[in-house]
């Protein structure tokens, strides 16, 4: 340390590697002194212009402001307060471009000046030595300081470092091409700036201050020089004229021949540095009480008039400067903020000046010239030649272009200062400084993410393992209470068994059923059947009661069955044929009752569901004048529930059909009358009725204009879907006006009306368009002719008998001896041959 | 008014990869005049069919690149890949010769890599290694100086000895390479590396009328030629001194610790330094910067072991000169010496 002060005092300047000499154009704007402007129209100060937070605003829109009046004060850590830079009114508070190439809006404070520039009180002190340490932090966090070099860092935050500052460098040298704002500012106010030093000094009490200068300013360097002397403290020291030695680090290592270490700030190797026009604000707001509202700004280019120095106050426009200096602007013209090597473009002169604006830079093509197209990288290696921070920028940049983060770490992307000396010297004019940009930016993003990644998985681990826990829990209380049921809750639950049981038992029904079951079984052990019996005890008990009432039937209407045939299957299928005609001359007759009583009959929702649809079927067939009934062994079927419902089935296609060809309104009336007492039965028997009145609705509708049928008839099927829909439609709406139950004698008359009307549908179906309008003509027909024939029984009886020979027995004269499982059979076997039988007859009855 | 955008720094030094490789193409003249005066104009023959033709195939790489064919010829490296190979062959090397070595180099070690600034090997130097292996009766058919030579030929008939493998008169190419004495020469290299073999002291060959007192005569001057045109590289600052000095330092020195061990075998350092290719070898073909290490010390270390290397394989290895093949060498362990040789970043480690 001794020995370093020693050659600090003999005026030792060391090295930094690196470096580069562009041409310095200082000449432009460095000959007259600083010109003060007019006041511009508007004024735009941003509340941010340091590192930092915002400051809390103390003022509104439309508020009047004095010159010097505090906008915000500071609140968090890091935030420094701005001023009004002149009196008058606040136009807006909202967000404005800021000083940056995106021009991202931020926060802004536009005030209108007044043009009477009167200041606000202002608390002058002229014995700053009398001042507490705080006190002097105090004012200049309060005037709102930061670093004016460029980097803006707030300067209350290092005027009251804790560490020990050994030298105290004061950046005179302004080592940027072309600016030369501290040059002018050094050589008309040096005095004021050795004031701000020694406040400095008062407040860090370094061993030595040193003011660095470039030996490109004499004249500074001259007046530095005398306003120093008088302090044997200061230290005013020549630098070589080198790009970048005005960088921190870079002087640091000049002056002091010291290191700042990487991540590390000066005050770690005991060395504070500050620039001459931060000192000059100290000095501004101490001895006069002024706050930092204005600063001094170089205006150079070949496209500026009057290039030179201005003091701008905070907040004007660029343009206001622009146009103050005169400017004729070249096509693709850059408006650089700062100096060529580390300025940046603005998109717009509609930005405020703010505290770190050290130079607006409008060149034109010659003097900068714009950038030739990028080249490959020859490892020529002179940016390395030139990096001032020792670093290998072709390797960035190569490991940048590829996205290496891990090797660009490796190889200090970080140390990089963004100072361009690389790109300025790179022969293939890559620029490098923008890769490094991106790249760290890329890098820090990349950080963050891992940061978010990390948490986000401990919240996950920590939160399964909750979930676990969770789970081990509720086993663990299952496990806990299945041993302590008490012997009363056993009790309870043996009781309420029982009672299922119990109920399982009851009703007559099931005891009739069981004894069928039981008959059943008996034949069974007899031998004469060795199938298996299915597990459908429930089945069996229903087709158990229908036999019964088959049985009922069968005596009631002591008709004339087949009894000359001595096949089974034959009598069988005469006796279910002659069955349904009893039912439909029942019917005819109002022979409601035996409906009822099938439907009333089985306790069992499901029976009487499957009764409730034997008894539409019914219903469909006595309102379609009994023609279309091949169907009578469906209605009579049903012993299973199977077969009641492909019986169901063939009935609803049967239907359908019959109400095509017939239109028979009756269809509708009778499913309505079919309908059960049963509330349950009744609601189904209606929503089937309803679905056989849209069919008879689509007949109806057909019969009733040629036109319909044809539609009908028509090739085009979604037409007669459409028509069909239609029809349901008004069907439905004649279902609902018709009563639900005891029309039969409507229906009868509408069967009547619907034979009648069948054959006028015959005859006016269109010549078969339609191969089903044909379908449906002949079966009506065929029908018809049943129904005509209904009289003659017996010929209708032999005809089907022919035709239904392979029919198996019907379950009405099973007896329960047989087997479910044959009867199921029988039933699904009776079914194909009753369609079969329709078919046959169709073809049968269409040549008549 | 519409204001340009664009990303510091606005300022540029004005360096140019065009002027480089012109300054590189510049500085290889003092070597290429002597070669001419000493070997006759056959260089000159040579130099414009590597020009063509490394004109022909860059363009035609581009367009099947599809890019811009200008911007990748203009930009000069092709050109002094030329101008390298042109040097290093002998000078009435058959026409085909040239024309494969440029095809080779152009095509592929340098744009079948990537182009400019991505090849791993040295152009010029891959190619010549490729001729010398492929071809060795022609490529080792050096002439003897002008002055020596038993039967010295014009212009013309050089033109006709390269296109037709004859001259005019019927003489083929070992006829006009002979010497006065009848005897076909072989460069000084080679010279000292048969005698030896044969049992002579390096002294007793040297007393051959093609050696002057310090090496061979025309050899000796268009190495020299070509340190000068060095020397002017390293003060247009478009090559670091570390390579050369290296390069040379190394060999003088092996050579040095060579003759003092061995003064009756070794023909020593003067002679080393200034035979074969070791100045164009030091200033124009080791520092090729794509190929070359990047970092100072790594060029350091670099050089160094070519200069290790080409005095192995001359003293010990096959052929009679190794710059080539040195260069080849140390090009393959680039990467691992740029690893190894990151400079000390500001703030790291540093002192005090």
């Amino acid at each position: 340390m001794e020995k370093l002060l020693e050659q600090i005092q003999k005026g030792t300047v060391w090295q930094f590697p690196g470096g580069v000499h562009p041409p310095q154009q200082k000449s432009l704007s460095n000959g007259a002194n600083i010109a003060r402007l007019p006041l511009p129209d508007k004024l735009v100060v941003a509340l941010k212009q340091h590192i930092g937070a915002n400051g809390k605003l103390l003022v509104e829109k439309g508020q009047r402001v004095l010159k010097g009046q505090a906008l915000t004060k500071p609140v968090a850590n890091w935030s420094v307060p701005v001023h009004a830079p002149s009196s008058g009114i606040i136009t807006e508070i909202a967000p404005k471009p800021s000083a940056h190439p995106s021009a991202l809006p931020e926060l802004s404070v536009v005030i209108e000046p007044d043009g009477k520039d009167e200041w606000c009180t202002l608390n002058p002190i002229s014995e700053p030595k009398t001042l507490s340490h705080t006190q002097l932090v105090d004012i200049i966090h309060q005037a709102g300081i930061s670093g004016m070099g460029g980097a803006g860092f707030p300067t209350y935050i290092k005027a009251d470092t804790k560490q020990k500052i050994d030298f105290f460098i004061v950046n005179a040298v302004e080592c940027e091409p072309y600016i030369t704002a501290d040059d002018t500012l050094m050589r008309e106010h040096a005095a004021e700036i050795v004031q701000g030093i020694e406040l400095m000094q008062q407040l860090l009490e370094p061993t030595v201050c040193i003011v660095g200068i470039e030996d490109n300013k004499p004249e500074a360097i001259a007046a530095m020089t005398k306003a120093a002397e008088h302090n044997n403290k200061i230290i005013v020291q020549t630098v070589p004229t080198v790009y970048p030695s005005g960088g921190e680090k870079q002087l640091i290592k000049l002056l002091t021949n010291r290191e700042v270490p990487s991540m590390g700030i000066p005050a770690d190797i005991g060395v504070l540095m500050h620039n001459t026009g931060t000192l000059y604000a100290v000095q501004q707001a101490v001895y006069e009480g002024k706050p930092l509202i204005e600063r001094v700004v170089t205006v150079t280019g070949n496209t500026i008039h009057k290039p030179g120095n201005v003091w701008a106050l905070l907040g004007t426009e660029i343009k206001h400067l622009l146009d103050c200096q005169g400017f004729s602007p070249v096509p693709q013209q850059r408006v650089v903020m700062g100096g060529p090597m580390m300025g940046f473009t603005l998109p717009t002169v509609r930005i405020g000046v703010i505290k770190t604006t050290n130079c607006i830079l409008a060149p034109d093509h010659k003097e900068l010239a714009e950038p030739g197209p990028e080249k490959a990288c020859i490892r020529c290696s002179a940016c390395a030649d030139a990096c001032p921070a020792s670093l290998l920028p072709q390797q960035l940049q190569w490991f940048a272009k590829s996205k290496e983060y891990d090797k660009l770490q490796e190889h200090n992307l970080f140390d990089c200062i963004e100072c361009g000396a690389c790109a300025y010297v790179c022969p293939s004019e890559i620029p490098l400084v923008q890769y490094y940009r991106v790249a760290k930016v890329e890098i820090k993003e990349q950080q963050a993410e891992k940061i978010k990644a990390d948490r986000a998985k401990e919240r996950f681990d920590a939160r399964k393992e909750r979930l676990e826990r969770e789970q081990e829990e509720r086993k663990n209380r299952h496990k806990r209470k299945a041993p302590a049921k008490s012997d009363d809750e056993k009790q309870k639950v043996a009781d309420a068994l029982a009672r299922v049981k119990n109920k399982s038992n009851d009703g007559n029904e099931k005891s009739a059923v069981a004894a069928a079951i039981a008959r059943a079984k008996a034949k069974k052990l007899e031998g004469q059947n060795t199938e298996i019996e299915p597990d459908n005890s429930e089945v069996a008990k229903e087709r158990a009661l229908r036999k019964e009432q088959a049985r009922k039937y069968k005596e009631q209407k002591e008709l004339s069955e087949d009894a000359t045939t001595p096949d089974d299957k034959k009598s069988a299928v005469a006796a279910a044929i002659a069955r349904a005609k009893a039912k439909k001359a029942a019917q005819a007759q109002g022979a409601q009752t035996n409906l009822n009583d099938a439907n009333t009959a089985p306790a069992d929702d499901k029976k009487s569901a499957v009764a409730a649809a034997i008894a539409r079927a019914k219903a469909k067939k006595a309102a379609q004048a009994a023609q279309a009934n091949t169907d009578d062994a469906d209605t009579a079927a049903p012993t299973d529930d199977k077969k009641a419902a492909v019986a169901a089935a063939i009935a609803h296609a049967k239907a359908k059909k019959a109400a095509k060809a017939q239109g028979a309104q009756a269809n509708t009336d009778d499913a309505d009358t079919a309908a059960p007492n049963d509330d349950k039965k009744a609601a189904v028997a209606a929503a089937i009725s309803r679905a056989k009145a849209k069919k008879a609705a689509q007949a109806q509708g057909a019969q009733a204009n040629i036109g319909d049928a044809d539609t009908t008839a028509s090739t085009d099927d979604k037409k007669a879907a459409v028509h069909a829909a239609i029809a349901r439609a008004k069907a439905k709406k004649a279902a609902k006006e018709a009563d639900k139950i005891e029309q039969l004698d409507e229906s009868n008359s509408t069967v009547e009306q619907a034979d009648n009307v069948k054959y006028e549908s015959s005859e006016a179906d269109s010549p078969a368009e339609n191969k089903k309008a044909a379908v449906t003509a002949a079966i009506a027909r065929a029908k018809a002719k049943k129904a005509a024939k209904e009289a003659q029984q017996t010929q209708s009886d032999e005809d089907t008998d022919q035709v239904a020979k392979t029919e198996p027995e019907t379950p009405s004269e099973a007896t329960p001896e047989q087997t479910a499982a044959e009867k199921k059979k029988a039933a699904v076997a009776a079914a194909i041959a009753r369609a079969k039988a329709k078919k046959l007859q169709k073809e049968g009855n269409d040549q008549s | 008014m519409k204001l340009t955008m664009a990303s510091s720094p606005h300022n540029h030094s004005h360096k140019s990869l065009t002027r480089l490789m012109l300054t590189v193409i510049a500085a290889c003249i003092p070597g290429l005049i002597a070669q001419v005066f000493f070997f006759g104009t056959g260089v000159l023959i040579q130099l414009v069919l590597a020009f063509v033709a490394v004109t022909a195939f860059e363009a035609a790489v581009m367009l099947i690149r599809k890019r811009p064919v200008w911007s990748a010829l203009s930009d000069g490296s092709a050109w002094l890949t030329a101008v390298l190979l042109a040097l290093s062959i002998p000078p009435f090397a058959p026409w085909w010769i040239v024309i494969i070595g440029c095809l080779f180099s152009i095509v592929i070690v340098k744009q079948l890599y990537g182009g400019l600034g991505f090849n791993l090997f040295n152009p010029a130097m891959a190619a010549y290694v490729l001729l010398l292996v492929s071809f060795p009766v022609q490529m080792t058919a050096w002439l003897p100086v002008t002055d020596l030579a038993s039967n010295p030929i014009g212009f013309t008939e050089q033109l006709r000895l390269i296109f037709t493998d004859f001259t005019s008169t019927g003489y083929s190419l070992d006829q006009v390479r002979a010497g006065v004495d009848g005897t076909t020469m072989a460069t000084p290299l080679d010279t000292i590396k048969t005698d030896v073999a044969h049992g002579l002291t390096v002294s007793e060959s040297m007393q051959k009328p093609i050696f002057n007192e310090w090496a061979g005569q025309g050899w000796m001057w268009v190495n020299l030629g070509f340190l000068a045109g060095g020397l002017y590289l390293l003060k247009e600052k478009v090559i670091n001194w570390h390579i050369p000095v290296s390069f040379i330092g190394s060999l003088a020195l092996c050579s040095a610790i060579g003759y003092i061990a061995a003064p009756g075998t070794e023909p020593g350092t003067v002679f080393h330094l200034l035979s074969g290719a070791t100045m164009m070898g030091a200033f124009f073909i080791a520092t090729d910067p794509v190929s070359a290490s990047t970092t100072n010390k790594g060029r350091l270390i670099y050089g160094a072991l070519i200069g290790l290397f080409v005095y192995l394989i001359r003293t010990f290895g096959g052929f009679p000169d190794a710059v080539a093949f040195a260069v080849l060498l140390l090009n393959i362990a680039v990467p691992l010496i740029d690893y190894y040789t990151q400079p000390r970043t500001y703030g790291h480690g540093a002192v005090k």
